[in-house]
């Protein structure tokens, strides 16, 4: 019965694709469509996994802190208290500060939440199952992760709070100091591989992970990595116990929301982006790729969920002289050893 | 109709690059309802200035109207973190004004409570301040192991938190059956546990980059700011009460005193614990020394100390407890006057804090480990 199913549906499909190749314009209607759905299809896999995220972070902070988490709320282990945790976000009321400068206030969650989503466009799920193999797919994704910081000064100034601002303004200072040495340590993994795109990039570990060529590079990106996640040790732009919640602290509700989505779906989509830069991405044996992609990337949320809930917090100069004295040096010199590896290995 | 609530205090020289921010009342790292008004040059602070009194409750005005006994309670919600070691402080002054003799097992368990408090108080000091300083585990981790604790002083008072256990002329009642057996489990678990504290926190290198050089007392400046306990300590005053001027049973046990050397946020953090592990020292000499005896000594139902006046001090969690009373020789105290080490130490904060960034301050304010409770009365 299942395969009767498949075989009807690839049926419609060929006649999809028939239809579509009469002309150009339907050609064109029938890609946009169907790029559509494809995004749609990834919006939904991040939402839900970031509801998946919420609760396994509260679970896995509570077995590190011998606490037990979500109990109550759906049996077993709490598995409804995401859907809770949701209504209650939305049930809240929406509170826009009368000093606030409006258009920014509102406009700012809107574009954190945008920019963690556009990462997931060249993210390869699984061998095809990608929004968009870009050509420049390296190039793209440095510039979506970066634009999460736009959201957060615009957050921070638009706020009008002056812990806001301090919060915003340690993440601009944060963000001229990691996205360096971050970029620097991609641009080693794309000479390794000899591509800029994403799928590429994972074609060509088909044999040997990038981590065993690129330590180094993989140790910068991860630190880059923590800064780019505002999660401890470099949660300096929230720093709850010294901001308050720092750039956000002026939102409530549904707009709070979206910043605490982003971050999950950031954690998601930055730890997607590890595992295809330096573990492979879907690759691996026996199982499907899609179940090995799954696997390692969740391996690196619960890694970064790990230290988390281990470290303290650096000080904001510590951060700074940290990216630009150990940090950039050492995509310096990892850049320069990887130009010789490809030049004469 | 908008109406202007001045804010004191404000300063009216302020710079054209700096800027005024409210740390406080209500912040997480306030460690209560304390005001900082804090003037930042960028994340550089210039000036920090402590607003105090959201707190205040009469705690001196109203023991005036009180009884001797029934400032007791009162005392407990001073300092609410460390209760029992507030008792100790008054008790043992009203004892000196009325000249009561206190048998010898009664000043043996109060100094295994005022120990295991010092433990519960540093514990909370310890995890609150890792807090602080953004790593949230330890705070749960030292919860956990406060929980024995007021496992403890619940079997022996009844109480959790404001305990009313020691009384003018003794304690309360007895040790309940199984106490001591179950003082002795903590003293074995405890040590395990704090070198694991140890190696989550005190080792890590972030937590050490965060304390060493910041907010440095010198050895002057800590006396000339009536600093006491273990920030006096750890700007290298070798000075401790218990061992100084021994009080309740203090003076047949063998007390160290963990002493640092630079007065910095590191150094103030070891002593306080180094001071868990003395503590556990104390309350073990403390078990094999309990006799059976008497608890309460022969006090009148209404008590009437002499008139005159006393002065006593006591070595706290946060540092040097005093207490001046003045009598005249009636059922209640003419006069108490509170020396509260929060609040003395709190003038020292803006020195530490000079020059040094936003994150400092936070971790300025855990490391003197102030009680909001005792700073306001």
């Amino acid at each position: 019965m299942l395969a009767d199913l498949v075989g009807l549906l690839q049926r419609l499909w060929g006649q999809l694709h028939m239809a579509a190749s009469v002309s150009p314009f339907w050609q064109a209607v029938f890609d946009v469509s169907w790029g559509l759905v494809k995004f749609l299809l990834v919006v939904l896999f991040m939402i839900l996994n970031t509801l998946v995220l919420v609760w396994l972070e509260r679970k896995l902070s509570a077995r590190i802190q011998s606490r037990l988490g979500p109990m109550r709320c759906g049996r077993p282990h709490g598995w409804l208290q995401l859907i809770a945790d949701t209504f209650k976000l939305l049930g809240k009321e929406d509170i826009i500060p009368r000093a606030v400068d409006k258009a920014l206030f509102i406009i700012a969650p809107v574009v954190v939440f945008t920019s963690s989503l556009l990462i997931y466009v060249v993210i390869p799920l699984g061998p095809g199952a990608i929004v968009s193999d870009l050509d420049v797919g390296m190039v793209y994704l440095a510039a979506a992760a970066s634009f999460t910081v736009m959201g957060v000064l615009m957050a921070g100034w638009g706020s009008n709070s002056k812990w806001s601002l301090l919060g915003a303004m340690r993440g601009a200072a944060m963000l001229v100091s990691y996205e360096v040495p971050m970029v620097l340590a991609v641009i080693a993994v794309v000479m390794v591989s000899g591509t800029l795109s994403t799928d590429g990039i994972v074609r060509a570990q088909s044999g040997l992970w990038n981590i065993v060529v690129q330590p180094l590079g993989f140790l910068v990106f991860l630190a880059a990595l923590f800064a780019e996640l505002n999660r401890v040790p470099f949660d300096l732009a929230e720093a709850e116990s010294e901001l308050v919640a720092g750039y956000n602290v002026e939102y409530s509700g549904l707009r709070f929301a979206f910043f605490f989505l982003a971050e999950y779906a950031n954690l998601l989509a930055l730890s997607a982006v590890a595992v295809t830069l330096y573990f492979g991405g879907w690759q691996g044996p026996w199982l499907p790729p899609f179940v090995w992609f799954m696997l390692k990337t969740y391996a690196f949320v619960i890694l970064v969920m790990w230290i988390r809930w281990t470290l303290p917090r650096v000080r904001v100069d510590q951060l700074l002289s940290f990216g630009w004295k150990v940090l950039l040096p050492a995509a310096l010199v990892n850049l320069f050893a990887t130009g010789i590896y490809v030049l004469w290995v | 109709m908008t109406e202007t609530v001045e804010f004191r205090p404000l300063p009216a020289d302020i710079g054209e690059h700096e800027l005024l921010v409210n740390m406080g009342p209500s912040h997480p790292s306030t460690h209560g309802v304390l005001r900082v008004v804090l003037r930042v040059d960028g994340e550089t602070v210039v000036d920090a200035l402590p607003d105090l009194g959201f707190l205040h409750r009469c705690f001196e005005k109203l023991a005036e109207s009180w009884t001797w006994p029934q400032v007791v309670p009162l005392t407990d919600r001073l300092d609410y973190v460390s209760a029992m070691t507030n008792e100790l402080a008054y008790v043992i002054a009203v004892e000196k004004l009325a000249g009561i003799e206190v048998p010898e097992r009664a000043q043996v368990i109060r100094v295994i409570m005022a120990e295991l408090q010092r433990i519960a108080s540093h514990l909370v000091w310890f995890g609150s301040f890792a807090n602080d300083l953004g790593a949230t585990t330890p705070f749960l981790y030292a919860i956990r192991e406060r929980e024995h604790i007021l496992d403890l002083f619940e079997a022996a008072a009844g109480a959790r938190l404001t305990y009313s256990y020691l009384r003018i002329g003794g304690v309360r009642n007895d040790l309940p059956p199984g106490f001591v057996e179950k003082c002795r489990d903590f003293l074995r678990l405890m040590p395990k546990r704090l070198k694991e504290y140890e190696n989550l926190l005190l080792k890590n290198v972030i937590f050490v980059a965060r304390t060493k050089g910041v907010g440095r007392l010198t050895r002057e400046q800590a006396i000339a700011y009536g600093c006491s306990g273990p920030v006096l300590r750890a700007s290298g005053v070798d000075f401790d009460l218990r061992r100084d001027e021994p009080y309740a049973a203090y003076g047949r046990f063998d007390i160290d005193v963990p002493v640092g050397t630079e007065g910095d946020v590191y150094d103030r953090t070891v002593c306080r614990f180094e001071e868990m592990r003395a503590s556990l020292k104390i309350i073990a000499q403390a078990l094999d020394a309990l006799e059976p005896g008497e608890t309460m000594a022969k006090v009148p139902r209404v008590l009437k100390p002499p008139a005159g006046d006393v002065y006593s001090r006591i070595e706290s969690p946060r540092g040097e407890v005093g207490v001046y009373l003045v009598s005249t020789g009636g059922t209640g105290p003419y006069r108490v006057k509170w020396r509260a080490p929060s609040f003395v130490h709190l003038e020292s904060l803006p020195l530490m804090c000079r020059g040094h960034y936003v994150a400092d301050v936070v971790a300025n304010i855990g490391s003197i480990d102030i009680i909001l409770g005792e700073v306001d009365r």
